[in-house]
């Protein structure tokens, strides 16, 4: 067992399963001589060469598309897009080849192909350079859509995206790369689509992923002294969605508040709310409330920006409003 | 258009009193605002504003009563006009429906954070319910429920139409099928007729003055306490000439501060009861419930009622700080503005009547605690030595009434004992 870092945690995964499997390799802008823009593939071009850690040109549609081609022919593509926002550069490579062709090819071969990238705002790049487009690829059949939160689950799902024989959009979140936490030694490849009740709690259910499980973790701990007990469910898969341990936990609790870095309208929590009301109608003490950004654009100014971000301040407001709906 | 509720601020609570309104019909309402004050069956209290809006209608005056989950007022969105006066009848009250006939566009331009974009966003409760709850043609027999509440009302058989709801638009929520299913169950209590209830609407000679509140729940609370438990009452002579005295010495050493002789008293019961917890306990059909924090309540007598505020941790207290608590709480007590937590969770009560020239009485416990310490007066009495000498003594009498179903008599005597061992030896109360 050791504590590192989420960026630790992923560079060391990717080392050992490229190890572990000679066609696992890696590709993405400036990921070889630079070691990558946040540092996550740093030393692996000395160790493993060029021809296993390929710089690419700034040219999303042209790389996504020669990895979804070596993924055809057996082997195990690591893309890094160095931020979400780029992939939508590749988003007729990602939606319309590496989902379709297992399907419309009748099985005749997978594209077992990953793409890491992260995406988050807070980091004052401007409203290009700060979106949570997840929703884009969760709304996908044929893709998987991993978000984890912490080192430990960073590194088991890598470990199980790399392994999986399908596309695996693979969801890092800039302001997480520095957080910290314990990873076993022996990590074994986590199940996709599983979600993880993280804390236990009796009074309302909070689901988050990604940088909003920590956000529901902040807001848990000042509910707390308030009296009110907030269980928190981290959904850890956005695409397949583990509705089941959604609907227990509100089965459980009565109501419901859901945590998303994206915009509201259409958006993730849109999805977790109806998936609430068709498994635990007959449970619901409130209606699902749900938190998210505020739908603009986000601006490059500090404060406007952290003011447009979901916050524990937001979150715990909507526990409170709900929780207070259920007469408590 | 969604109604503000009387509150539920008390869990005795099931009807208040508006006793001011902060705002008038028109005014801009923001979430956290002081709206209403509220008088309680405990306690008046100020009711904040938990949405943003513009002050409709007042449907109930300063000085009438409401029952939980009656509409109180109306709020509007901003630049929404305020209706024109609807009759309110108490059959309406509970009709959520009155708030279909607003335009739909209120419901569809609340949710529009696109166009304020600041604030992260949330749809508005009030926009989601009222599309939920809106039917064409605006009848509605069901009142408001939650799905929970539906489902609980089903498995209980009970009747929905029958219940309040406390929830934001009166809706009726689990905590409401919850407080029906503990009232319903209990067999009716036979009704105990009052023996004097003569027809004196009709007697000239006889004023009806109508019973506060407060009055309402003390008689409530005490009949209670006298009819279901039995008491018995220990009664003890205790020297308190070396209490006097350091007294004397405790406000010389604290001045400016003062502390009472009841300050004393309290923090003695609260020592007392910490090494000899026998009475810092509540009795139950199945269990004896040992408290494990020593919650002193001293009885504040106001002008119609009494009231109970509670000192928390009392054995932990300096003995000032016990002085300073409850001359804070008496004070706020006598304005009652007590909360209802300041009045709950007490495990041993002290009630006092010396400063009133009483030499003794016996005190009515007050339920769930299992024994209260009356206290009179302190007088000079002549008291006869071992030796045949009489000297003149400060003494005062105690009088322990204690719930025979948690405590019996010897154990009761021992633990009066302690505590006028401790009274008598007084640098043992603060040791």
């Amino acid at each position: 067992m050791a504590t590192m870092t989420y960026r630790q945690a992923l560079r060391d995964t990717l080392r050992d399963e490229m190890l572990r499997d000679e066609n696992v390799f890696v590709m993405g802008e400036e990921i070889g001589v630079f070691e990558g823009s946040y540092k996550i593939t740093e030393g692996l071009l000395t160790e493993f060469g060029p021809r296993r850690v390929r710089d690419t040109p700034i040219a999303e549609e042209g790389f996504v598309g020669a990895a979804i081609g070596a993924a055809m022919l057996g082997l195990r593509p690591v893309v890094e897009i160095m931020t979400i926002n780029f992939s939508l550069l590749a988003l007729d490579q990602i939606v319309n080849h590496a989902a379709k062709i297992y399907g419309m090819f009748g099985g005749q071969c997978n594209v077992p192909m990953v793409i890491r990238t992260p995406g988050g705002g807070g980091q004052q790049l401007g409203a290009t350079h700060s979106q949570n487009v997840e929703l884009f690829y969760s709304f996908i059949p044929g893709l998987k859509v991993l978000a984890p939160s912490t080192p430990a689950e960073a590194s088991a799902m890598l470990r199980a995206a790399i392994r999986d024989d399908d596309p695996v959009l693979f969801l890092e979140n800039l302001a997480l790369y520095n957080t910290r936490g314990e990873v076993p030694d022996d990590l074994e490849p986590a199940e996709i689509g599983r979600a993880a009740v993280t804390r236990p709690g009796t009074d309302v259910t909070i689901v988050a992923y990604s940088r909003m499980a920590h956000v529901a973790a902040e807001a848990a701990e000042k509910l707390a002294t308030d009296g009110i007990s907030a269980e928190i469910v981290d959904l850890r898969s956005l695409r397949p969605l583990d509705r089941e341990t959604v609907v227990e936990s509100v089965r459980r609790t009565g109501c419901a508040v859901v945590a998303e870095d994206d915009w509201l309208t259409y958006g993730i929590g849109a999805e977790i709310a109806a998936t609430i009301q068709e498994g635990a109608f007959d449970w619901l003490d409130a209606p699902v409330r749900r938190v998210a950004m505020a739908e603009v654009p986000l601006p490059y100014s500090k404060p406007l920006e952290l003011a447009a971000l979901p916050s524990a301040e937001s979150l715990v407001t909507a526990v409170r409003d709900t929780v207070r709906a259920t007469g408590r | 258009m969604p109604e503000i509720l009387m509150p539920r601020l008390s869990d005795t609570m099931e009807e208040g009193v508006v006793s001011a309104w902060h705002k008038k019909p028109g005014d801009k309402v923001t979430a956290g605002d002081a709206l209403v004050d509220i008088e309680t069956d405990k306690a008046l209290m100020e009711y904040e504003a938990y949405e943003d809006g513009v002050l409709g209608e007042i449907l109930v005056a300063e000085g009438e009563t409401a029952s939980i989950g009656a509409p109180i007022a109306t709020l509007v969105a901003e630049g929404e006009t305020v209706p024109a006066a609807r009759p309110a009848s108490a059959a309406e009250t509970s009709a959520a429906n009155g708030q279909v006939a607003a335009p739909p566009a209120t419901v569809t331009d609340a949710p529009a954070p696109a166009a304020n974009g600041a604030a992260p966003a949330t749809v508005p409760a009030q926009a989601a319910e009222a599309a939920g709850t809106a039917t064409s043609d605006g009848a509605r027999s069901r009142p408001p429920s939650s799905p929970l509440a539906r489902r609980l009302a089903r498995e209980n058989d009970i009747d929905l139409t029958a219940l309040t709801g406390s929830g934001p638009g009166g809706r009726i929520v689990r905590a409401d099928i919850e407080s029906a299913l503990k009232s319903a169950p209990a067999p009716a209590a036979p009704q105990v007729p009052s023996p004097a209830a003569p027809a004196v609407a009709e007697d000239p000679d006889v004023e009806r003055v109508p019973l506060s509140r407060i009055r309402k729940v003390t008689a409530r609370r005490l009949t209670e306490s006298m009819q279901t438990t039995p008491h018995f009452y220990l009664t003890r002579i205790v020297d308190v000439g070396a209490l006097l005295a350091f007294r004397k010495t405790l406000n010389e050493a604290l001045s400016p501060a003062k502390v009472s002789v009841n300050d004393l008293i309290v923090k003695a019961c609260a020592t007392a009861l910490r090494a000899n917890p026998v009475l810092n306990v509540s009795f139950t059909e199945d269990n004896l419930l040992v408290h494990k924090r020593v919650n002193v309540g001293v009885a504040v007598a106001l002008d119609d009622g009494l009231v109970v505020p509670v000192i928390r941790d009392a054995d932990r207290k300096s003995v000032s700080q016990i002085g300073a608590d409850t001359r804070e709480l008496a004070g706020r007590a006598r304005e009652q503005r007590l909360t209802p937590q300041e009045m709950s969770g007490g495990t041993f009560t002290v009630s006092n009547l010396g400063m009133f020239g009483v030499d003794s009485f016996t005190a009515v416990i007050n339920p769930p605690e299992a024994a209260i310490l009356a206290v009179g007066a302190t007088r000079k009495d002549v008291v006869v030595g071992d030796d045949g000498e009489f000297t003149a003594r400060d003494r005062l009498t105690l009088t322990l009434s204690v719930d025979h179903r948690a405590c019996d008599g010897a154990t009761g005597a021992k633990f009066l004992g302690q505590l006028a061992e401790l009274l008598e030896n007084p640098f043992r109360i603060v040791a």
